[in-house]
């Protein structure tokens, strides 16, 4: 068996019923295991836009993603490097925050970027939204408080933007 | 009293809009059977001119609309009830599939609010049949069955075709329900195609593309033109034969493609693959450009893929952007159309200088005739008193009818020698289960094709053990007048599998054996509805078959007694590559 990676496939699609079995069978039947999936409508509400993390060889993905094609309620596919796209999942964190370590565990969420969500007695829950790397970072650095539950969404993510300005372009000002 | 047909605007109910949806899409015939959840469609049925078949079993209906589609091209329908009606149709709907064969599939379904609940006969029709169709889907309001209707034909006939199923729920053809209540429309081209955003087949290849195989197929010294199923699909025989005898490329038809160009032409090398010729994949094997033209490199074909073709460069032609490089990278790949690729590949060569541009292939033309005379297809004809042979059966048959006659063939030994020994000369003459090899397929499919085709003579070659899975459409033939003929090559085995006991497992025989007499297949023919005669002599073979082909009043079944040891040659044993190919029984490998 050839190494499988993650790839993410990120699947314009039409918003109606069946539509993510059809995309998911077609993984399901090949024995590729889906690792992530979002999926929810696109500023137009008759499309959706599926997100999906899967493992399969790189040389098998070719062949999926023209399967995908042809599925008839699929309009757009592209996959996405992750070194070329911008990736962020949510995660809900319950973390175990005696009064003593609330501050440390306060201040982690802030240097991730996260909010505290809800306070209780010795919990806290915080959410943050972040790339799938640093969610793991911090997951780590959150474990030896003691972790008592974790949500992760699955990952969303879109190409990062063109960052040279066609030749010729005089920003004004 | 039938109704004036519905105008837009007018209040109908969806199993009307249903039935006159299906008149709007030309639609003939429908193969079916009723019950429960899709009976208020059969109301509306009677007053419609489509003809109904009412089959025995809903295998059959889904078999014969496959049967109606090979041999007019055009979208063959079924209709069957939920539940069990729908699971029975799940095969030849894999079978369509599999062989990219149009057809529309309706079935009932429990009334939409009772869905998810193990209603009485509820099945998960779409998610039972959503691996082995093109396209399905579950109607959920009365207001969209014409153009769902509309879009399951379009999508079943265009780009790669394929099997479309419909699942309507029975409360939205109840005239009594009110969620059968609509008005009635029908939907225009641009709203199908608005309706279908992602859904736009290429039809045209990339001129870029079509000038590179131009150069390549001018400059080979060692080309074949490897002929799939899609070349029938995109009725592209007729430019099919201009690009062969424009270049002199010789052309093996795949056995999907039996009939796609004339075996008696003398660019025809025949079938390749796992029971082809020894020319045909030879040719193939020695190539030094493969021209694939809606083929889909199958494993029957192609044998061990490390050893297939090694020294071949690949054009692929295929309307499913998919098939390219599935299973061998192409060299030049091309999505289009058959027909439109083909013609533009005539024109580009022609421009190119045509014939005379062509690179010098005397010394490829005498390898393959070489070929030709070395290893024809032989059998050894039986001794007097030995059983009949199948091959010779089938000479007599072919030499015997018409020679546009339509045969259709179930699956097994008989399958492999009637495409080796038939000469098929005209597209669309040659029918069969070639993707999922589905036994029983032969009887509904001769059905499908002579209604389709009444004027045409249609016989059926069918295996013992074929013949036991869907015998009982001969019933549906015999009531429905449908005079098809029925070769039945008894020889008292599963005998495919048996071949590869005897090679492969050490001639242990496991659960082959079927009996020649048991059933007795003259009284059940009989029983059935047909005139039924049993062979057993050479001798016999001809009158027997003059006298079936001269009837057409009633469908007849002729069983000939053919010898269970007789095995079908050449064959490249499973797992081997091409090169391996064993010309006949004495196991003798043909030399290079
Ligand atoms: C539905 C189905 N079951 C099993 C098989 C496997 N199979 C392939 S050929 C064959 C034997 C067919 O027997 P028969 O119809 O008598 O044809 P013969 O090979 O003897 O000519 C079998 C069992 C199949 N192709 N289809
Ligand atoms: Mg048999």
């Amino acid at each position: 068996m050839a190494a499988t990676i993650h790839h993410t496939l990120s699947v314009l699609v039409e918003n109606k019923a069946g539509v993510l079995a059809r995309v998911s069978n077609l993984f399901a039947r090949r024995g590729y295991n889906i690792y992530s999936l979002a999926v929810a409508p696109t500023d137009d509400p008759a499309l959706s836009r599926i997100t999906v993390v899967v493992d399969v060889a790189p040389e098998l993905l070719e062949q999926v993603v023209k399967q995908l094609h042809k599925l008839i309620n699929v309009i757009k596919i592209s996959e996405l490097d992750p070194a070329d796209s911008v990736e962020r999942e949510l995660a809900l964190i319950t973390v175990q925050a005696a009064p003593a370590a609330r501050h440390q565990i306060i201040e982690l969420t802030e240097v991730f970027g996260g909010r505290i969500e809800d306070v209780g007695f010795d919990e806290l829950t915080i959410s943050v939204a972040e790339s799938p790397e640093r969610l793991d970072d911090l997951a780590s650095l959150l474990a030896p408080y003691g972790i008592l539950s974790m949500q992760r969404t699955g990952r969303v993510a879109l190409p990062k933007l063109e960052r040279t300005p066609p030749p010729g372009l005089r920003i004004a000002g | 009293m039938s109704q004036p047909p519905p105008q837009p605007g007018d209040r109908i109910d969806g199993g009307r809009a249903l039935i006159r949806s299906l008149e709007l899409e030309g639609v003939e015939v429908v193969f079916g059977l009723p019950g429960g959840a899709i009976l208020p469609v059969y109301d509306p049925i009677i007053d419609s001119p489509i003809r109904h078949i009412l089959v025995r079993h809903e295998q059959g209906a889904g078999h014969m609309a496959e049967g109606y589609a090979h041999a007019t091209g055009r979208p063959g329908v079924a209709m069957v009830t939920s539940g069990p009606g729908a699971t029975n149709i799940v095969t030849p709907l894999c079978d369509a599939y599999m062989d990219s064969i149009p057809m529309v599939c309706i079935t009932g379904q429990v009334p939409f609010p009772a869905i998810g609940t193990d209603a009485f006969q509820e099945a998960d029709t779409v998610g039972i049949t959503r691996s082995v169709t093109k396209h399905n889907e579950l109607v959920t309001r009365a207001e969209d069955i014409p153009r769902v209707i509309r879009e399951a034909f379009h999508i079943a006939t265009t780009g790669r075709p394929g099997p479309v199923l419909v699942d309507i729920p029975k409360d939205i053809v109840d005239p009594t329900k009110p969620a059968s209540a609509m008005e009635w429309y029908w939907p225009t081209d641009d709203e199908v195609s608005a309706g279908l955003p992602g859904y736009r087949p290429t039809t045209k290849g990339h001129p870029r593309k079509i000038k590179e195989a131009a150069e390549l197929i001018s400059r080979s010294r060692r080309p074949v033109l490897y002929v799939g199923g899609g070349i029938l699909k995109a009725r592209a025989a007729e430019v099919l034969r201009e690009l062969a005898e424009l270049t002199g490329i010789p052309v093996v038809t795949t056995l999907m493609a039996r009939g796609a160009f004339p075996d008696d032409h003398e660019l025809c090398l025949g079938m390749p693959g796992m029971h082809g010729n020894y020319t045909a994949v030879t040719a193939m094997q020695e190539a030094d450009l493969l021209v694939a033209l809606g083929a889909r490199f199958d494993d029957r074909v192609t044998g061990r893929l490390d050893g297939f073709a090694p020294d071949a460069k690949i054009i692929h032609v295929d309307v499913d952007p998919a098939e390219l490089g599935k299973v061998r990278t192409p060299d030049v790949p091309i999505v289009g159309d058959c027909r439109q690729v083909i013609g533009e590949l005539v024109r580009t060569i022609t421009n190119l200088g045509g014939r005379d541009a062509q690179a010098d292939r005397s010394e490829w033309r005498q390898r393959i005739s070489g070929w030709q005379e070395t290893y024809p297809l032989t059998y050894a004809p039986s001794e007097p008193g030995e059983l009949l042979k199948p091959q010779f059966v089938l000479e007599q048959l072919r030499d015997l009818s018409p020679e546009d006659t339509i045969v259709a063939s179930g699956v097994g030994q008989h399958q492999m020698w009637a495409s080796q020994y038939w000469t098929f000369r005209h597209p669309y003459t040659w029918i069969n289960s070639g993707g999922l090899g589905t036994m029983g397929f032969s009887v509904p499919a001769a059905i499908g094709a002579k209604v389709g085709m009444p004027d045409r003579t249609v016989w059926a070659i069918d295996g013992d053990g074929c013949f036991q899975m869907t015998a009982q459409e001969m019933v549906t033939a015999a009531t429905e007048r449908i005079p098809i003929k029925v070769a039945i090559l008894n020889n008292a085995y599963l005998g495919m599998v048996r071949q590869w006991q005897e090679m492969f497992y050490d001639e242990r025989y496991s659960e082959v054996y079927l009996s020649p007499d048991l059933p007795d297949y003259v009284k059940w023919a009989e029983a059935m509805g047909c005139v039924a005669l049993r062979v057993e002599s050479p001798e016999e073979v001809g009158p027997a078959i003059e006298k079936a082909n001269d009837i057409d009043d009633r469908p007849v079944v002729l069983e000939f007694r053919t010898d269970s040891s007789e095995k079908v040659f050449p064959m490249v044993p499973a797992g081997r590559t091409n090169s391996e190919i064993v010309v006949g029984p004495s196991g003798g490998e043909g030399g290079r």
